[in-house]
C-alpha cells in the first residue's frame, strides 16, 4: 500500500468503527550500510521498515494511540480498534486536538532526494576509506568503528479533516574510528563523521582526515590537574551540552515540571547579551530537515535566545494552546506528544562589545583547556537540575603549546555557563547536530587524575 | 514501498511453518551460504505513563518482521523486513546473497532439514491473559504516585509502567527449530524535589521476565518511600569535592560498573573489533582475587533470563571471572566463528531489525564474606555510592559513572550527602582495586544498549569496596 491508500484504508476501517475523528504518521524506508574490517566485508546489512501511528478521537473527545510495523488491511484495522480502547484512558486533563497548521503550505526540497549506488560501491568506497586510514600513520593499528551507509524514506502525516502531507528524501554517512597504539602508551581513539544526502555528496578525503589527525592528536597525553579552567568550547561540544539543555526552552518540560524554566520565563536573561541561539529545522546545511513535525505542523525558524534573553519556547499543539500561541513544528506523534528541537544554530550577537577578543584557540598562548567532545551526556546531565559532570576529549592548551588530557572530566552549572560566557568566535562551524562559533568559559571545574 | 498484498504460504504464528522454513533454508544454502538462520518475531507491547494523579499516556504497540542472515566464510550478511510471506522472506534470502556477492553456488554446505521442534513456548501462551489489565495498571501506578506525595518540596511525581511480549520463531541451517515466547514487565517511579535554589531527583525501576503475576505483587509503598527518601537527602546536598578517592558501591544496581566497564570487554565483539585489553588474558589475573564474577540467563524471573537465546541456544552459567582470574569470553555464532570462542547462549537482539550479538545477561560479581560496615568502617576518608545512575564505556577502556545518591565516608562512618558525583577509570586498572565484597549480593533490572540494540540486563553485586578511583566533581 501506498501513503495516499493507507489514508483510504484507515478512513474506510475508522467509518467502520464510528471513529468520526483521526489522524496518523507513518514512515517507510530502505536502509543499506556496510562495516569492514581490515579490508574485509564484516557486515552487510539491507532492511525494509514501516511504521505507523494511528491516533482516534472518541466521543468524549479523549485521544487513543496504537503504533505497528503491520501495514495491511487486518493490521490498519486492529490498530483503530486498539487505539479506540486505548482512548478510554485519554487524559482528561489535557486535550489534544489536530494542529490548526497541519492544512498550512509547506516547503520541500525533494530536489536533494539521491538515488542508492548499492552495497557493493558502499562496501569498496568504505574498504578504500578504511586503507587510506590505516596508513594515514603508523600508529593507527585499526579502525574497529566503522560504517558506511544510505537510507531512502518517506515520511506521511494525514487527518479525518483532510490534511494529508508527505516527504522523500535520502541520507548517507559515513564514520570512522580509529584506533592508535604506541609501545608503553595507552591505546587512544578518535574518529569523524559525515552526513550527505546521498554517498556521493560525503566528503570522505575529509573524514579520513579528520579521523586520522584527532587520533593522532590524543597520541601524546597527559593527566591533568584538578582545577578550574578557562575553557574553549568546540562547536559541537557546546551544541552538545545547549541539546542536553533544550528543556530550557521546551514547553512541555515546563508543563511537566522538569524544565529550568517556567512559564514565566519569556524575557529572563539566561546567558551573556552577545548570544543568539535559533532552532531552524529548515536550515539549508541540515540534511535531516523535515518540513513538517509528528503533529503536521509545518517547521520554520525560531528564535529561542535573542541578546541572552529568552525569546520564544518550542510547542506541540496542546502546549501551544496552553501558552496561548501557535504549534512551532517540533511535535513528535505519541499518547503523549513529545517536542524537541530540530536543528540549533548558535551565533554572536550585536551586543558583543563585553566579551574578550584575544581568545582564538589557534593563537591565544594563555592556558586553557580546548573541549573537542563531550562524553556520556544520558549519564552526567541532570537537565532538571542544570548541572552536569561529563568525561571529554581535549587538549590542555598552555605556552602556546597543546597535549591531549589523558581521562578527566567538566562539571558545572548551565546557568553558570551560559553567563560567564568571554568570548564567541566568529566563524560557525556546521556539525552533524547543528552551527555554532567556538564558545569560550570562563572557570568550570576540570577532574583530572593527576 | 509496497506492502506484499500475497497472502498465502505466509508465516503464520501458533502453527507448524517447518515447510516453508525448511524451503527457505534450502533455498539461501543451494545459493552458496555457509548458513542461513531466520529470526521471527512477532510483538504486543503496552506502556503507561501516570503524572501527579492522572493517566496522562496509554500506548500499545504491535508488529511482525522477520531477521535474515547468511554468512560466508566469516563475513555474514543481514536483511530485515516485516514482509513475512514466502515471497517476502525468499527475497530477503536472495538480497544477503547477492549483498555478500556469492557467485559460485555449487552446493557445499548440507542442510537436513530442521531438527525436531524445540517448543519453549507452550507453558507461556496464556500470558497474554494473565498480565495485569490497563485498568488494574493504571489504578497501582496512581497509587504509587499518590504515595509519592508526602510533602510539598516534591513537585514532579511519575510513575511508568510498560509490558513486551515478543513469541519469536527461529530456524537455522544447523537444524535449529525452536519457538519461543518473552515477557518482560516493568516498573519505574521519578520524583523531582525542589526547595528554593535546591533541587534534587530519584528514580527506581523494578523488571521481571516471565512472571505475568508480577507487577500485583509490586510493594509500590516501600518503592515509593524508597524514592522520596533518596530524593530528600540529595536535596540539600552539597557537591562533592573532586579528587582520588576509596569508594564503597552499593549492592544491586551499583553492579552497573561492572557491567559497563568490564562485562562489555569479556563480549566476543570486543575481541572482533580488537578493542578490549583482556583478549588474550584468558586464565591470567585480571582482577583482585576477591573477585568472581557470573554472567547467566537462568536466574528464574530475573529481567535478563532466557529460555533460548536469538540463535536457538538455552543459556548456560558462564563464570567470567574466578578468583580474580579470567576464565571464560560471552560468545554468540559470530564470536565463535570469527574469535574461536564457545557460544553461552548470549546471542541477543532488540528485535528482527538486529543481527544477534553476544551480549550480557544476568550479570554479577559473587558476594564475598563481608558486611556493609567492614567496607565503610575500612575506610578513614572515601564516598559511599549508594545509588548509581547511568554511565559508558569508551572504546579504549576508560568509563564513567554518574553517582545519584552519595555519602561522605569520614573516619568509618557515613556523614554528609553529596551530589554531582561521577566515578572515571579503566576496567584494566580499577578491577585489581576491588579489595572487598559483602555478603549481600542483590539484582537489579537494566536495559543494555549496544551493538544489536536495547536488550533486558540484570546488573548485580554484593557492597563492593575499591581502594582508589577518580571521583569527578566540583
Amino acid at each position: 500500500m501506498n501513503s495516499k491508500e493507507i489514508t483510504t484504508q484507515i478512513s474506510k476501517a475508522a467509518d467502520y468503527l464510528n471513529l468520526k475523528k483521526w489522524d496518523y504518521g507513518a514512515s517507510f524506508s530502505n536502509d543499506y550500510s556496510v562495516q569492514v574490517d581490515k579490508g574485509e566485508a564484516k557486515q552487510l546489512k539491507a532492511s525494509q521498515k514501516q511504521i505507523l501511528t494511528i491516533r482516534v478521537w472518541n466521543e468524549s473527545n479523549l485521544v487513543g494511540i496504537t503504533t505497528t510495523s503491520d501495514i495491511s488491511e487486518s493490521g490498519i484495522k486492529k490498530a483503530l480498534h486498539q487505539a479506540n480502547i486505548a482512548s478510554d484512558f485519554g487524559n482528561k486533563n489535557e486535550r489534544t486536538e489536530f494542529s490548526p497548521l497541519a492544512k498550512d503550505p509547506i516547503e520541500v526540497k525533494d530536489s536533494k532526494k539521491r538515488n542508492p549506488v548499492g552495497i557493493t560501491k558502499l562496501l569498496n568506497l568504505l574498504r578504500e576509506a578504511e586503507l587510506k586510514l590505516l596508513e594515514s600513520h603508523e600508529s593507527i593499528k585499526s579502525v574497529p568503528y566503522n560504517g558506511l551507509s544510505e537510507s531512502f524514506y518517506e515520511r506521511v502525516y494525514a487527518n479525518s479533516d483532510g490534511a494529508f502531507r508527505s516527504f522523500t528524501k535520502s541520507q548517507a554517512a559515513l564514520y570512522l574510528y580509529a584506533r592508535a597504539e604506541e609501545k608503553n602508551k595507552k591505546p587512544r581513539s578518535s574518529g569523524s563523521v559525515k552526513l550527505g544526502y546521498g554517498v556521493e555528496d560525503i566528503d570522505i578525503e575529509s573524514c579520513i582526515k579528520d579521523a586520522s589527525n584527532k587520533t593522532i592528536s590524543h597520541l601524546n597525553y597527559s593527566s591533568i590537574n584538578t582545577d578550574k579552567y578557562l575553557i574553549c568550547f568546540s562547536p559541537e561540544s557546546f551544541l552538545t551540552i545547549i541539546n542536553a539543555f533544550s528543556s530550557m526552552f521546551n514547553a512541555r518540560s515546563i508543563l511537566d515540571g522538569v524544565s529550568l524554566s517556567n512559564k514565566n520565563s519569556i524575557g529572563e536573561k539566561l546567558s551573556t547579551e552577545a548570544l543568539n541561539i535559533y532552532d531552524d529545522g529548515l536550515h539549508e546545511k541540515n540534511i535531516s530537515s523535515s518540513p513538517f513535525d509528528g503533529e503536521g505542523t509545518p517547521t520554520k525558524r525560531l528564535c529561542l535566545i535573542n541578546k541572552g534573553r529568552l525569546e520564544n519556547f518550542i510547542h506541540s499543539e496542546s502546549t501551544a494552546r496552553i501558552f496561548k500561541t501557535i504549534p512551532t513544528g517540533h511535535a513528535g506523534l505519541g499518547s503523549k506528544v513529545s517536542v524537541s528541537p530540530d536543528w540549533i544554530v548558535v551565533e554572536k550577537s550585536e551586543e558583543n562589545s563585553a566579551l574578550k577578543k584575544s581568545l582564538d584557540h589557534s593563537t591565544y598562548e594563555g592556558e586553557f583547556v580546548y573541549i573537542e567532545e563531550l562524553n556520556a551526556i544520558h549519564a552526567g546531565v541532570r537537565a532538571s537540575q542544570g548541572s552536569f559532570s561529563l568525561p571529554f576529549d581535549g587538549w590542555l592548551y598552555k605556552n602556546g603549546k597543546k597535549i591531549s588530557i589523558e581521562s578527566a572530566t567538566v562539571a558545572g552549572d548551565i546557568k553558570y555557563l551560559l553567563k560567564n560566557i568571554v568570548n564567541i568566535g566568529s566563524n560557525q562551524e556546521v556539525t552533524t547536530s547543528g552551527i555554532s562559533p567556538h564558545i569560550w568559559v570562563d572557570e568550570l571545574s576540570i577532574t583530572g587524575d593527576a | 514501498m509496497l506492502t506484499s498484498q500475497i497472502k498465502s504460504n505466509e508465516i503464520v504464528f501458533g502453527s507448524c511453518n517447518k515447510d516453508l522454513l525448511e524451503e527457505i533454508i534450502f533455498y539461501g544454502i543451494g545459493l552458496g551460504a555457509d548458513f542461513v538462520e531466520i529470526f521471527i518475531e512477532n510483538t504486543d507491547n503496552s506502556s503507561v505513563l501516570a503524572e501527579e494523579d492522572f493517566i496522562t499516556s496509554v500506548s500499545p504497540s504491535f508488529g511482525k518482521g522477520a531477521g535474515i542472515r547468511i554468512f560466508k566464510d566469516k563475513k555474514d550478511g543481514f536483511v530485515s523486513t516485516n514482509d513475512l510471506t514466502k515471497h517476502g522472506l525468499m527475497r530477503s534470502v536472495s538480497q544477503a546473497i547477492e549483498m555478500l556477492d556469492i557467485t559460485d553456488n555449487k552446493k557445499r554446505e548440507v542442510f537436513n532439514g530442521l531438527d525436531k521442534f524445540r517448543d519453549y513456548s507452550s507453558s507461556k501462551k496464556n500470558w497474554i491473559n494473565e498480565v495485569p489489565s490497563i485498568h488494574e495498571i493504571s489504578e497501582k501506578l496512581l497509587l504509587s504516585t499518590k504515595s509519592l506525595k508526602k510533602n510539598n518540596k516534591i513537585i514532579t511525581r511519575k510513575g511508568s509502567y510498560s509490558r513486551n511480549l515478543q513469541e519469536v520463531i527461529i530456524a537455522s541451517s544447523d537444524g535449529t527449530y525452536a519457538s519461543d515466547i518473552r515477557l518482560h514487565q516493568t516498573v519505574g517511579l521519578n520524583v523531582i524535589a525542589s526547595d528554593a535554589q535546591y533541587r534534587s531527583s530519584g528514580s527506581r525501576r523494578f523488571g521481571s521476565s516471565g512472571m505475568p503475576y508480577e507487577f500485583r505483587l509490586w510493594d509500590h509503598e516501600q518503592a515509593a518511600n524508597d524514592v522520596f527518601e533518596s530524593s530528600m537527602n540529595m536535596l540539600y546536598a552539597d557537591y562533592v569535592d573532586a579528587g582520588q578517592m576509596p569508594v564503597v558501591l552499593a549492592n544491586k544496581f551499583g553492579g552497573v560498573i561492572f557491567h559497563e566497564a568490564c562485562g562489555h570487554l569479556l563480549e566476543t565483539t570486543q575481541i572482533e573489533r580488537g578493542t578490549t585489553p583482556f583478549e588474550n588474558k584468558l586464565n591470567e589475573k585480571i582482577a583482585h582475587e576477591s573477585v568472581t564474577a557470573i554472567d547467566e540467563g537462568i536466574s528464574e524471573g530475573s529481567f535478563g533470563s532466557l529460555s533460548v537465546d536469538d540463535e536457538g541456544m538455552e543459556p548456560e552459567k558462564s563464570v567470567l571471572i574466578k578468583d580474580g582470574i579470567l576464565k571464560k569470553f560471552i560468545s554468540d555464532r559470530a564470536g565463535e566463528l570469527r574469535t574461536g570462542h564457545k557460544r553461552t547462549g548470549s546471542g541477543r537482539r532488540q528485535n528482527y531489525s538486529f543481527a544477534a550479538a553476544s551480549r550480557m545477561r544476568n550479570t554479577y560479581i559473587a558476594q564475598g564474606e563481608h558486611s556493609k560496615e567492614d567496607l565503610i568502617n575500612s575506610i578513614s576518608d572515601g564516598l559511599y555510592c549508594k545509588s548509581m545512575g547511568g554511565g559508558s564505556v569508551g572504546a579504549t577502556g576508560q568509563f564513567n559513572f554518574a553517582v545519584e545518591e552519595g555519602y561522605l565516608i569520614k573516619n568509618g562512618k557515613l556523614t554528609n550527602p553529596v551530589k554531582g558525583a561521577t566515578l572515571i577509570g579503566e576496567a584494566k586498572e580499577v578491577m585489581p582495586k576491588i579489595s572487598m565484597c559483602g555478603n549481600d549480593l542483590e539484582l537489579a533490572p537494566g536495559f543494555c544498549g549496544s551493538i544489536s540494540g536495547s536488550v533486558n540486563v540484570t546488573v548485580g553485586q554484593p557492597h563492593i569496596k575499591v581502594d582508589s578511583i577518580t571521583v569527578g566533581g566540583r
